[in-house]
């Protein structure tokens, strides 16, 4: 996850705080996914950006998750993701969600 | 009036030993790093998305060479068809002599404050100077980036002028649509490369300026160039754009990790030659432009339905009206071990779904929408080269030969990169057979 992005997001946890905070993904890219949802939750494996040891434990959905997708209004959805869905292979990036940090336990 | 695409040509200069020099490899400075997966002239010139950028096979042929490319080499000619590949000596020979200012020196001497040291074959070559010692504009890395610029733009308008015949005198304008930004601290975005590489080619009767877009600059430029031949103003006009050295090695460390070359070791350049119609030179449909609008947002189904399904309707036409769309053609090869996946494959899923969405294509036919109607990526990422320009010779081809009936380029743009807003870009033309 490219530094700029972890400053982005450490700044809105700075103000807003981590309990008010829910990080939707949006990325296909399954290595990518599994990335970034490392670095909002447990620190940057990379240990290059600003969220390098810090675990801001956010948690971490995907935009193509049947349960998120429930939370949108369906025009907006199929205007903004309408695409992207039809593209992309969503049952694995779903698969790939199952396993971002911190899901066991919820 | 309208007007017609007269020539296009396409050109690679090989610089291994610039990759060092490129933004990413120099802020990690991972020059020995790189060294052992750099390729050598002959792996690269027969890299077959190489010899299908300069005119030495269709890209659809691409489809057909068993993956990684890297490991499959094609016969390796320099001349293209549509362009040349020229190694590393003959590439600093270019920069030598486009340099006016006697800031580059191949002489083995050493580097000295504020210089930049080059090398040939891993070993020091000579230095490029600054221009000033306080201006980071006239830097000498941001100076050696422009020179390159220049250079290798000026060897594609030359192969250009060479291939058609067109004599240089009779240019009137070319549009410079690289990204590099050329000025000094009073205007560091100052310019008009356009006009210094038409002056390398012997253009002595032009005058230029540059179309800036980001990566989608080289259709702005084809649309604004196809505006002032249409409109009368000029007679010919060139687009043109030289290669990108910041971007050597960009995707360096996915390469390393995955054991794949270091493929990002060419810088590109391009050369358009836009005139009146006739001579079934294909037409520039300038009723059919497609541009991004501010409003429109920047969800994908929004800039899609502004560069293809708007300029299309104005014309009654539908997406599978086009018979062969270019976007951006990266080539995968280099995306894919970064992350990045493979660009116009995903391009061509988007446009095939939002014909779909319209009624326009059964669902069942969306997997071959690619093969169908759009290209295999083959360029390199150099920017604003890759985005649709290097289909337009094998287009223009195949408009000639009758192989297909029209072809839309398409291109995006990220100017948010630049932080002055968040919005993307793109624009969008439709080229169709030309008249006798």
């Amino acid at each position: 996850m490219d530094p700029e992005n972890q400053d982005r997001i450490k700044s809105l946890v700075d103000e807003h705080g981590a309990d008010d905070l829910v990080v939707v993904l949006g990325a296909a890219d399954l290595e990518a996914l599994e990335v970034a949802a490392e670095t909002l939750t447990l620190g940057d494996p990379a240990y290059v950006g600003s969220l390098a040891g810090v675990q801001l434990g956010l948690p971490v959905v995907h935009i193509l998750e049947e349960d998120v997708k429930e939370q949108v209004d369906a025009g907006v959805y199929d205007e903004q993701v309408g695409l992207l869905e039809m593209t992309l292979d969503v049952d694995q990036v779903r698969r790939a969600a199952e396993k971002f940090p911190g899901r066991d336990e919820t | 009036m309208s007007a017609a695409i007269h020539g296009c040509s396409l050109v690679l200069a090989h610089a291994p030993d610039l990759v060092r020099h490129g933004s990413k490899p120099t802020r990690e400075d991972a020059a020995e790093e790189i060294k052992p997966a750099l390729r050598t002239f002959d792996n690269a010139l027969g890299y077959p998305p190489h010899q299908v950028f300069i005119g030495n096979h269709r890209p659809d042929a691409l489809w057909e060479v068993e993956r990684p490319w890297w490991k499959s080499p094609a016969a390796p000619k320099a001349e293209g068809r549509f362009g040349v590949f020229i190694d590393q000596d003959a590439l600093y020979a270019r920069m030598e002599a486009a340099d006016q200012f006697q800031l580059l020196h191949l002489d083995g001497r050493e580097a000295s404050d504020g210089s930049l040291s080059l090398y040939r074959n891993g070993s020091r070559a000579g230095v490029m100077n600054r221009a000033h010692d306080l201006d980071e504009s006239l830097s000498a890395s941001v100076l050696l980036e422009n020179l390159a610029c220049k250079a290798t733009g000026a060897l594609a308008l030359e192969h250009l002028l060479g291939r058609t015949g067109f004599p240089p005198e009779d240019l009137a304008y070319a549009i410079g649509c690289g990204e590099e930004a050329v000025g000094d601290r009073y205007q560091r975005g100052g310019g008009n490369l356009g006009k210094a590489i038409a002056e390398q080619a012997g253009c002595a009767n032009a005058s230029g300026s540059d179309v800036k877009a980001f990566c989608a600059g080289p259709i702005h430029a084809l649309v604004v160039a196809a505006s002032l031949v249409s409109s009368g103003v000029y007679e010919h006009v060139a687009v043109v754009a030289g290669g990108s050295l910041a971007k050597l090695g960009m995707k360096f460390a996915g390469a390393l990790r995955n054991d794949v070359p270091v493929l990002e070791d060419v810088l590109a350049g391009l050369a358009i030659l836009v005139g009146p119609p006739g001579n079934g030179a294909p037409t520039i449909r300038l009723d059919a432009v497609g541009r991004h609008r501010i409003g429109s947002g920047s969800a994908q189904q929004a800039v899609l339905e502004d560069l293809v399904v708007e300029p299309l309707s104005r014309l009654g036409r539908g997406i599978l009206d086009v018979d062969r769309y270019a976007t951006e053609l990266h080539d995968p090869e280099i995306t894919e071990p970064a992350g990045a996946g493979n660009v116009p494959q995903r391009n061509y899923k988007l446009i095939g779904a939002l014909a779909v969405k319209r009624g326009e294509l059964e669902r069942e036919r969306l997997d071959h929408f690619e093969r169908e109607r759009g290209l295999p990526g083959f360029s390199p990422t150099q920017g604003h080269v890759a985005s649709a320009v290097p289909w337009l010779p094998h287009g223009v081809e195949a408009l000639r030969s009758g192989e297909i009936g029209s072809t839309m380029l398409v291109a995006k743009g990220s100017l948010f990169l630049g932080r002055m807003t968040e919005l993307a870009d793109g624009m969008s033309v439709l080229l169709e057979q030309g008249k006798e």
